[in-house]
């Protein structure tokens, strides 16, 4: 057997693709419905909470920005790990999707709320000073002038951070959660073969790829760097 | 309430693992002092390919760091610790987790070193060139300190992703801080271990995370 041969028995295997293809695409539907959950989620929770602390009451802002920091300071894997296992303990038990899928929507709520709120805080005090006098209320005001302004020009840097912490839910592999990258090691010990690894990260660059490209594009075309 | 405490907040079983948690922050900051020096290196060459004016360079290296952005770390991280075995490659934890982050961490780098390199203007270029300055010496000493400048909070930003990657090395077994946390957790029953862990990355972190947040108000206003 040729050392080419050899690569493609191990990486490639072509029974052993076969085999395990299913598994590797339920997993591909559990990350997906994962991803989009916390997308949604994620960034609503921060937006809201942007949109809150634009109210500048002084209590609940400082509850904003305590939330904000420790989840931007804490790895998602220590919450994941702590909520999993120390939970239970006192009465309150979640299943491993839960876990993940409620860590995760925290984490991107967080950095989402900053991202936002550096938008808002960006655009222009004009915006606020035309708006007013119209006779917009405040609410009207952050709702239909300066929220949409400011998604507009976050929307970059917020498309990464989704991106980045969309990929995170590989860490549900080490809870038990059967995304791509669980069925994947699971396939793999089974068979004693590399070539379901490989499967699982072709799977996860034909999910993200397209999204990485995306905002790529959106950095280019909205510019958010020379504000 | 008092389970809760007991839970999370038991001060003896947190006496108890602080000698583990404290050599695994050692092997924490072990791995930063290896994989944050390599990745902003990768990051600088993969940025100097992908804004090169040869497309035999630009391709690839926009494709890579494309890659990678896409592939999730620790997919990357049990490829190279336990696919690669297949193949007769066998690397040890460190070594494996120092690979995948470099890869990883290259591109990421990389992405905010070429947003830097795109926001000097060729001006600055043109006109150290003019002075006589080689191609080398107008990229050293004109280009990057205004490039590096420029995106600065973006790399400490990242830095701090990066310190917080680290946790994902306990998946293979490596030593440390959220590794040894969780063995302590295993061996105890008791969560606190891990509420310990947390609080020491939040004690390195926070401080930088809210200057950040600082430096970012001053930039909006």
């Amino acid at each position: 057997m040729s050392d080419l041969d050899r690569f493609i028995d191990t990486f490639l295997n072509g029974a052993v693709l076969a085999r395990y293809a299913p598994d590797i695409l339920r997993g591909v539907w559990v990350t997906v419905e994962l991803s989009v959950l916390i997308v949604i989620a994620g960034t609503a929770l921060g937006t809201l909470l942007a949109c809150i602390r634009a109210y500048r009451i002084a209590p609940v802002s400082f509850l904003i920005v305590v939330y904000a920091d420790v989840f931007r300071a804490l790895p998602p894997l220590v919450l994941i790990l702590l909520a999993y296992f120390g939970l239970p303990n006192v009465g309150v038990s979640l299943s491993s999707f839960a876990v993940l899928f409620a860590i995760l929507c925290l984490t991107l709520g967080a950095f989402a709320e900053e991202i936002v709120w550096a938008g808002i805080t960006a655009t222009d005090r004009g915006q606020w000073e035309a708006a007013r006098p119209t006779g917009l209320g405040f609410t009207q005001t952050l709702v239909h002038v300066v929220l949409p302004q400011a998604v507009r020009m976050v929307i970059p840097p917020l498309t990464n951070r989704a991106i980045a912490i969309t990929k995170m839910t590989a860490l549900g592999t080490v809870i038990g959660v059967p995304d791509i990258l669980n069925q994947a090691t699971t396939a793999q010990s089974f068979s004693g073969n590399a070539s379901p690894l490989t499967l699982a990260a072709v799977a996860y660059v034909v999910l993200f790829l397209p999204f990485v490209i995306l905002s790529r594009w959106l950095e280019s075309r909205f510019a958010w760097r020379k504000i | 309430m008092d389970q809760l405490i007991q839970q999370f907040f038991n001060w003896d079983i947190m006496m108890r693992a602080w000698p583990m948690l404290l050599r695994g922050l050692g092997m924490t900051l072990l791995i930063c002092a290896a994989v944050i020096p390599l990745g902003l290196l990768g990051g600088l060459l993969a940025a100097l390919a992908s804004t090169s004016a040869r497309p035999w360079l630009r391709w690839p290296g926009m494709a890579l760091v494309d890659l990678f952005r896409a592939l999730p770390p620790l997919v990357l991280l049990i490829f190279v610790y336990a696919g690669l075995p297949f193949a007769g490659i066998r690397l040890s934890p460190f070594a494996a987790v120092t690979v995948a982050f470099f890869l990883n961490n290259s591109a990421y780098y990389g992405e905010i070193f070429r947003a830097g390199l795109i926001s000097v203007g060729q001006g600055q270029t043109d006109a150290a060139r003019s002075t006589g300055l080689t191609a080398r010496q107008t990229l050293i000493h004109v280009v990057l300190p205004q490039a590096t400048r420029n995106v600065l909070p973006d790399l400490i930003s990242n830095t701090v992703e990066v310190v917080k990657l680290t946790s994902i090395a306990s998946v293979v077994s490596m030593g440390e801080l959220l590794h040894a946390a969780d063995l302590a957790r295993s061996v105890t029953y008791n969560a606190s271990p891990l509420t310990m862990a947390a609080g020491i990355y939040l004690l390195m972190l926070w401080p930088v995370v809210r200057l950040l947040s600082r430096y970012q108000r001053q930039i909006a206003v």
